[in-house]
C-alpha cells in the first residue's frame, strides 16, 4: 500500500464498512466485491437501493455490473490511463474541489502538468472504453459527493500497482472526497488478517505500527524495549527472498501459515527454491505443496483453538477466542515461536497469554496504544487508538492527512510488463471465486464449498472459443513464457475477447506457474493480474 | 431529541418519532405475536398476527406497519384482537405438519411460540393434505416447502439484505410458494448460499443440514476474508456444531457469507489436520516429539547469521502471532528478512 503512504501518509482503508451506506456515489475499480468481500458487497447493493450511484470499472462482467449505473470495461492493466482521463475531464469541466486542493493538499502544479501532457483520445485507445462513457463516469463521481472509491488486488497486483493507487488517491483529493463520511479511498484487504500482519510489522522495513527501522529514534526505542541491537539493514520481500535462496545467500527459512508455491508468481521458481534450501522449517495446520518440502514441520492451531485478535480491512481490531481445545498435539503459533526463541536463549518471550502480548504491542505501537483485551471484550476498536480513553477512529484524515498535507503525484501511463504478441496472443487475468479462498488450504477442505467450484476453469469469450474450435468443458493447455497448466474451458461472456480469466485456488491447475514475477518497483507486488498466454486443445 | 408519548395497555411510554407500535411495545417489554417481522427488514404487515386496537381507528391495524403518533392509545390484548389472531393461526396450522417432537426446529420455532401464547391446543380447521417436494440440492441447507408458512422473511432477506433476489413468491393464492426463477432447484439458481434466509426462517422450512443444538457459544472473528465478520461458534462435546453471525460487530452486523457460515467446522476438524511435529529422516517426514522438533529448529537456526535466514509470516495468523514472529526475527535471528503475503 505504498501508494497511499506516499500521498496520504497511511496505507489503510480511510473509511469503514458501514460508512459505504452513506455514500452518494460508489466507484469500485479492480474489485469483484461480491465474490471476495461478500458482506461489503451487501452494503454496496444496499447503498444503491437507497439511491447511491454505482460506477464499476472492471475488465470482466462481474455481479455488481447488474446494479451499476456505469460499467467501464477497460483493458487489464490500463487503470492509470482510465483514471488520468477521468481527472483530466474533471479539471476541464471545473468539477474539482478548489478549496480542498488549496487548503489540504500540495504539489498540485506538477500533477496538473502531467495531465496536460496526457491526451484523451490516447486514453480511449489504451483503455478500450469509449470516451463518452469515461466522461459520464467522471461527472458522476465528481458531482454526486460524497463519493467513495473501493479497490482491491485488481489495482495492486501489477508491475505499476503503486501508480494505480496513486492515481486513485489523486482522484479523491482532486474532488475533496477524503476525510468525511461516505467518501474515502478504501483498499479492501484480501486475507482476514493482512491488515494486522502489516500493522504488527511482518514487513521487511518497519516494526509494528509502520515504525521505520531506518529511523534512528525508532531503532533506539526498540533497542531499549527489547533489550537488543536491532539490525538496521532493510530486509527482503518474499519475491526477493526466493531469488536470494536460489542464489545461495539465504540458507534457512521459517515459513508460517503460507503456501508460496500456489500464491506467488512463477511457481516453478518458488518450488525450486524451497526444495534446495539448506534448512526449512514450516509451521501450519495442514500439509500443503510448500510445507511438504520442509525439513521440520510444526503443527499450529487454527483460529478456533486460540485466543488473539485480527484486524480487519477497516482497521478494526477484534477478538479471536478459543472455542475448542487444540486438535491433536498442535500448539498456538505464538507459543511455538516463543518456545523456539527461549531455546535459543532469548529473553522477552515468556508470555503466558496472548493478552500479555497485546499489552506489549500497545506499549511499543502508538496506533494500538489504547487497545487491550479488556476493552475489546466490549467490542472492536479501529486504530489509530492511541490511549485507553480514545474511542478509535472510523474515518482517517478528517482534519489533516496523516502526513500533514495530501501530496498530489504526477503520473505517466505505463503498459503492463508483458503484453500479448504473436507467440502469446491472449491476456490472462486472475482473481478469486466466492466459494473458495486463496490457495484453498481451508476452503478446499469443506466438501460443500467444493460442490460449487471444485476445479479450475478457464473462462473464455465465445468469440475466442469459436476461433480456437473449443467447446464448453474441453480440456486445454494454457501456456505462458514460464510454464503451462491444464484445465477445462468455460465459455462465458464475462471477459472481453482476447482476455481469459482463472483463479488460483487449485493445486491441480496452479495458475501461478503462468504468472509474471515482474515487480512493482516500490511495493514489490508482482504482476499477478496480467500476463500473456496461448491456449491449445488437448 | 423530542419524544412522543403513547399508552400501551394502560402504560405510559416514550419513544422517538418514527418508531412503530411493534417496536414501542417490544422496547417496553410488551409481547406482541408476529411471524413476519424482523429487525433487519422493512415492516411487511403480511402475517397479520400483530394486529392491535388503536383508539380512534376503526380497523385493527398491524403494529409493525403503524407509526406511533402523540398520545396514541393502544390495546394489544382485546377479545377482538385475540379472535382475529386465532383465525390467522388456525389457517397457518391447518396445513402445517405439526410433527413438533421430531422436528429439527422443536423449541426454536417461532410458530410454536406464537401458538403457545395464543393457547392453541387443537386444530380447528380440517387438515389439508398436500405433500410438496423438498429442495435438497444445496449442500448446506434444505428447503422443505411443507413447513413453509409464507411469511416472506426469506424472500425479503434475499432482496433487502443480500440484494441477490434468488428467491421470490411464485403462483397465487393456495398455490403460492417460495421458489427460484423458473422454479428450478436452488443449486441451479443464482443463490449464493449465504444462509441469511436460513438464519431468519421462523420455522423448519429453511434449515441448515448437519446442525445440532450447541451447549455453549463463543464469539470470535471469521478466518477467511478481510471483512472481519464476527460470529458465534456453537460448541457441543468439544466440537464446533453451528455458526451464527454476531450482531454486536459493526463489521458485519450479524451478516455472514457462505464461507463464514458453512465453511468453518469442516476445515478446523478435518482428519488431515497436522497433529504432531514431523521431522524429515531419509527423505520422508515422520512424526516426532515437540521436544526434539523444537530443539532441532533452535539448534539449526542458531547456526546461521541473520542475513542467511528468512522468515515468512502469515496473514491468516493473529496479531499476537505476527508480533511475536517479527520480534523473533529481528531480536533473536538478527534479521529484517521478514515478510508475509500481503502483497499477494
Ligand atoms: S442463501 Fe442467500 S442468496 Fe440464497 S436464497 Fe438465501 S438469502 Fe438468497
Ligand atoms: S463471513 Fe464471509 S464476508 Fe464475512 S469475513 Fe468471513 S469470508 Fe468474509
Amino acid at each position: 500500500m505504498a501508494g497511499l503512504a506516499t500521498t496520504f501518509g497511511s496505507g489503510a482503508m480511510t473509511n469503514s464498512n458501514n460508512d459505504l451506506l452513506g455514500a452518494n456515489c460508489i466507484f469500485s475499480i479492480g474489485s469483484n466485491t461480491t465474490e471476495t468481500h461478500p458482506v461489503i458487497g451487501f452494503n454496496i447493493k444496499k447503498a444503491t437501493r437507497s439511491g447511491a450511484k454505482l460506477i464499476i470499472a472492471n475488465p470482466r462482467h462481474i455481479e455488481l455490473v447488474r446494479y451499476a449505473d456505469i460499467w467501464l470495461q477497460h483493458t487489464p492493466g490500463s487503470d492509470v490511463a482510465l483514471l488520468m482521463a477521468m481527472m483530466k475531464i474533471i479539471l476541464k469541466e471545473g468539477l474539482h474541489d478548489n478549496s480542498f486542493i488549496m487548503q489540504r493538499c500540495e504539489n498540485f502544479k506538477p500533477f496538473k502538468q502531467s495531465l496536460d501532457d496526457f491526451d484523451l483520445t490516447t486514453a480511449e485507445t489504451i483503455t478500450g472504453v469509449p470516451l463518452g462513457q469515461i466522461v459520464e463516469a467522471a461527472r458522476m463521481y465528481a458531482q454526486n459527493g460524497p463519493s467513495a472509491i473501493l479497490y482491491a488486488m485488481g489495482i495492486t497486483q501489477h508491475s505499476h500497482g503503486t501508480d494505480n493507487v496513486i492515481a486513485i488517491a489523486n482522484l479523491a483529493m482532486l474532488t475533496g472526497n477524503i476525510g468525511k463520511p461516505g467518501s474515502g479511498v478504501n483498499p479492501l484487504r484480501g486475507q482476514n488478517n493482512v491488515q494486522g500482519a502489516c500493522d504488527m510489522g511482518s514487513l521487511p522495513n518497519v516494526c509494528s505500527g509502520y515504525q521505520k527501522i531506518s529511523e534512528p529514534s525508532i531503532k533506539q526505542k526498540f533497542n531499549v524495549a527489547w533489550g537488543i541491537n536491532l539490525p538496521t539493514e532493510e530486509g527482503l520481500s518474499i519475491t526477493e527472498m526466493i531469488d536470494s535462496i536460489l542464489q545461495g545467500r539465504i540458507k534457512a527459512l521459517y515459513l508460517i501459515g503460507e503456501n508460496p508455491i500456489l500464491s506467488d508468481p512463477d511457481a516453478g521458481h518458488v518450488r525450486k527454491a524451497l526444495s534446495t534450501i539448506e534448512f526449512f522449517v514450516a509451521q501450519d495446520i495442514f500439509i500443503n505443496e510448500s510445507v511438504e518440502l520442509a525439513h521440520v514441520v510444526l503443527p499450529g492451531t487454527s483460529f478456533a483453538e486460540k485466543d488473539g485478535t485480527f484486524t480487519n480491512t477497516e482497521r478494526r481490531v477484534q477478538r479471536v477466542r478459543k472455542a475448542i481445545d487444540p486438535i491433536g498435539y498442535s500448539r498456538p503459533d505464538w507459543l511455538i515461536t516463543c518456545q523456539i526463541a527461549q531455546r535459543m536463549g532469548a529473553k522477552g518471550f515468556d508470555f503466558e497469554q496472548p493478552s500479555q502480548i497485546m499489552d506489549e504491542i500497545a506499549k511499543v505501537t502508538p496506533s494500538y496504544g489504547g487497545i487491550s483485551y479488556k476493552r475489546l471484550d466490549k467490542g472492536g476498536l479501529q486504530w489509530p487508538c492511541p490511549d485507553l480513553k480514545h474511542p478509535g477512529t472510523s474515518i482517517l484524515h478528517t482534519q489533516q492527512f496523516t502526513r500533514g498535507k495530501g501530496r498530489f503525484m504526477p503520473l505517466r501511463y505505463k503498459p503492463p510488463a508483458e503484453l500479448p504478441d504473436k507467440d502469446y496472443p491472449m491476456m490472462l487475468t486472475t482473481g478469486r471465486n466466492l466459494f473458495q479462498f486463496h490457495t484453498g488450504t481451508m476452503s478446499r477442505k469443506v466438501a460443500g464449498l467444493n460442490s460449487f467450484k471444485g476445479e479450475e476453469e478457464v473462462e473464455i469469450h465465445p468469440k475466442d472459443a469459436e476461433r480456437l474450435f473449443l467447446n464448453n468443458g474441453d480440456k486445454v493447455k494454457v501456456i505462458s513464457r514460464r510454464g503451462e497448466i491444464t484445465a477445462r474451458i468455460k465459455i462465458s461472456e464475462a471477459s472481453s475477447p482476447g482476455v481469459i480469466f482463472m483463479t488460483f485456488h487449485f493445486a491441480e491447475s496452479p495458475t501461478n506457474i503462468l504468472t509474471n514475477p515482474a515487480l512493482d518497483p516500490i511495493s514489490k507486488i508482482p504482476e499477478l493480474k496480467v500476463c500473456s498466454v496461448k491456449i491449445s486443445k488437448i | 431529541m423530542n419524544y412522543l408519548r403513547l399508552n400501551i395497555n394502560s402504560r405510559e411510554i416514550k419513544v422517538k418519532p418514527g418508531t412503530t407500535v411493534l417496536q414501542a411495545a417490544q422496547a417496553s417489554g410488551t409481547y406482541i405475536p408476529t411471524l413476519c417481522a424482523d429487525p433487519d427488514l422493512k415492516p411487511h404487515g403480511g402475517c397479520r398476527l400483530c394486529i392491535v386496537e388503536v383508539k380512534g381507528m376503526r380497523n385493527m391495524p398491524t403494529a409493525c406497519t403503524t407509526i406511533v403518533s402523540e398520545d396514541m392509545v393502544v390495546n394489544t390484548e382485546t377479545e377482538a384482537v385475540h379472535k382475529e389472531r386465532r383465525s390467522v393461526i388456525d389457517l397457518i396450522i391447518a396445513d402445517h405438519p405439526m410433527d413438533c417432537l421430531t422436528c429439527i426446529k422443536n423449541q426454536r420455532c417461532e410458530l410454536q411460540d406464537v401458538a403457545a401464547y395464543l393457547g392453541i391446543t387443537e386444530r380447528n380447521l380440517p387438515r389439508t393434505i398436500k405433500q410438496k417436494p423438498i429442495d435438497d440440492s444445496n449442500p448446506f441447507f434444505t428447503f422443505n416447502h411443507n413447513y413453509c408458512i409464507l411469511c416472506q422473511r426469506c424472500t425479503r432477506t434475499c432482496d433487502e439484505i443480500t440484494g441477490v433476489n434468488a428467491i421470490e413468491i411464485i403462483n397465487r393464492g393456495y398455490n403460492s410458494k417460495v421458489s427460484t426463477f423458473g422454479d428450478k432447484p436452488l443449486m441451479e439458481s443464482i443463490c449464493k448460499s449465504c444462509g441469511e434466509c436460513v438464519a431468519r426462517c421462523p420455522v423448519a422450512a429453511l434449515v441448515a443440514k448437519n446442525s445440532i443444538m450447541p451447549t455453549s457459544k463463543i464469539e470470535t472473528t471469521c478466518p477467511y476474508c478481510g471483512v472481519g465478520c464476527m460470529m458465534e461458534l456453537g460448541i457441543r462435546n468439544g466440537k464446533i456444531v453451528s455458526v451464527e453471525g454476531s450482531r454486536s460487530s459493526q463489521a458485519n452486523n450479524g451478516r455472514l457469507c457462505v464461507k463464514g457460515r458453512y465453511g468453518i467446522a469442516d476445515f478446523v476438524q478435518h482428519p488431515e489436520r497436522l497433529v504432531q511435529p514431523l521431522l524429515r529422516k531419509s527423505n520422508t517426514l515422520i512424526e516426532t516429539s515437540w521436544e526434539e522438533a523444537l530443539n532441532i529448529v533452535a539448534q539449526k537456526l542458531s547456526a546461521y547469521s541473520g542475513d542467511q535466514i528468512a522468515v515468512i509470516a502469515s496473514a491468516k495468523c493473529t496479531n499476537e502471532d505476527n508480533y511475536i514472529v517479527q520480534k523473533f526475527a529481528r531480536s533473536v535471528l538478527g534479521t529484517n528478512n521478514i515478510d508475509h503475503c500481503a502483497r499477494l
